[in-house]
């Protein structure tokens, strides 16, 4: 309720009284409930798997459940190379969906073609349909996937549709080398 | 390991044996087109040889050998003896726009990769039952992996969307992409250009080959000077 408190209503409200904006309300519930649609089509998928798995648990945000129906899911994962001869596939996906509706483009292939210059690849899913979030990697962690997920949501709580990318973090070698030699 | 099946094929067919090459222990003979289904006929059926397993058909593309009145197509058969445990690879040579027999009446397995070659270089296949694209759409017009097809071209199934911030690639950065597939054909077959890769064909003063190359050097040199403008990266603090 914490968030709810932040996002929906303002600090200088008195406790227990609700004051907001519907649309915060429906953003709100909106962003922990998102149903998944999985296009998975190279390597990528495999850590988009491990992103579902007990490890890192995608339940945690309320978007553990895959639906394998675009007409019944929120968010599409492109995961993975996109050939030219799939292209119409997903756009047909795409279209499907109801909305409101949400795409994030996983790893380099989807964003941009990746190392894929060549006559059989569509260079970046945005050539054929709109994208809310890039995740850069190849593949990308599946801390990533998270980070992509987290901010979409917090996208949609704002509702702000213009594109962004997942920032790479900071990983551990690094904080390692920034720490004194003593404690290393 | 498979020099017998060499002098097999040799004392069967002769001056018909055009050439043979050991690479390694891997031996490959040549054949003309005309002998290519009874060599593989042989070899399937001769007990000696036994070549019951088709391990794969490709081909080669040597644009250049056309310029010198050479048939430009090298069409490699692999095949394997489950029995007698040895290998050979059969060349023979194929012209552009020239038809050559099919082998599905020899080995079933070879009707895809008949349609991949097909696809991919354009050769096609008499007698074939289905003789369509394997992997690109009926739609694709030319045949991708020949060397003249042009490397940064795409067919897209439908339209792409034109909106800003999309059209960062391609055409791919200097750096991106495959550089080193970006050859200028005319300029090779022409003997002006004989660089592949770009890192390499820097190092012993090549020009680079592709095509807009003044655009790629001035791109090169924006890069390296953003480079060289970068502070040195901040110490460790203590």
């Amino acid at each position: 309720m914490g968030d709810l408190r932040q996002a929906v209503i303002g600090p200088d409200v008195e406790h227990g009284v609700f004051t907001s904006k519907f649309e915060s309300l429906l953003a709100w519930a909106r962003k922990y409930s998102l149903f998944q649609y999985p296009f998975a089509t190279a390597c990528c998928g495999i850590e988009l798997m491990a992103t579902a798995g007990p490890h890192y648990d995608i339940a945690r945000f309320g978007a553990e459940a895959p639906r394998f129906s675009p007409r019944q899911s929120d968010v599409l994962w492109v995961v993975g190379t996109i050939s030219q001869r799939q292209g119409p596939a997903l756009k047909r996906i795409y279209e499907q969906m109801a909305e409101p509706k949400w795409v994030i483009s996983f790893g380099t292939c989807a964003s941009c073609g990746g190392f894929y210059d060549n006559y059989t690849t569509i260079p970046g899913i945005d050539k054929i349909i709109p994208v809310d979030v890039y995740i850069p990697g190849c593949p990308p962690r599946p801390e990533a996937a998270l980070d992509a997920l987290m901010l979409l949501m917090e996208k949609i709580q704002n509702n702000d549709r213009s594109p962004s990318v997942v920032k790479p973090r900071e990983v551990v070698h690094q904080l390692r080398a920034k720490a004194p030699k003593e404690r290393r | 390991m498979s020099a017998k099946v060499v002098s097999k094929l040799k004392s069967q067919f002769g001056d018909r044996i055009l050439d043979t090459t050991n690479f390694r222990g891997d031996e490959t003979v040549t054949v003309a087109l005309k002998d290519w289904v009874e060599v593989a006929t042989f070899l399937k059926e001769d007990d000696a040889c036994d070549m019951s397993m088709f391990v794969d058909l490709t081909a080669v593309d040597w644009p250049e050998r056309e310029t010198e009145g050479e048939p430009r197509f090298d069409l490699m058969l692999f095949l394997r003896s489950y029995t007698k445990k040895h290998r050979i690879a059969v060349r023979t040579k194929v012209k552009d726009q020239e038809k050559a027999p099919t082998l599905t009446s020899i080995w079933a397995g070879a009707t895809w990769p008949e349609r991949e070659v097909w696809d991919m270089f354009g050769i096609f296949f008499k007698g074939h039952r289905d003789m369509r694209r394997i992997l690109l759409y009926e739609e694709f017009e030319g045949h991708p992996l020949r060397k003249d097809y042009p490397i940064d071209k795409a067919q897209p199934l439908i339209e792409y969307r034109d909106v800003e911030g999309t059209r960062k690639l391609p055409p791919f950065g200097i750096e991106e992409g495959q550089p080193f597939a970006r050859v200028n054909w005319e300029e090779r077959l022409a003997g002006r250009d004989q660089q592949v890769s770009p890192s390499i064909g820097a190092q012993v003063g090549q020009q680079r080959t592709l095509s807009d190359s003044r655009v790629a050097a001035a791109e090169l040199a924006e890069v390296q000077a953003a480079v060289d403008a970068e502070p040195p990266p901040e110490a460790p603090q203590e």
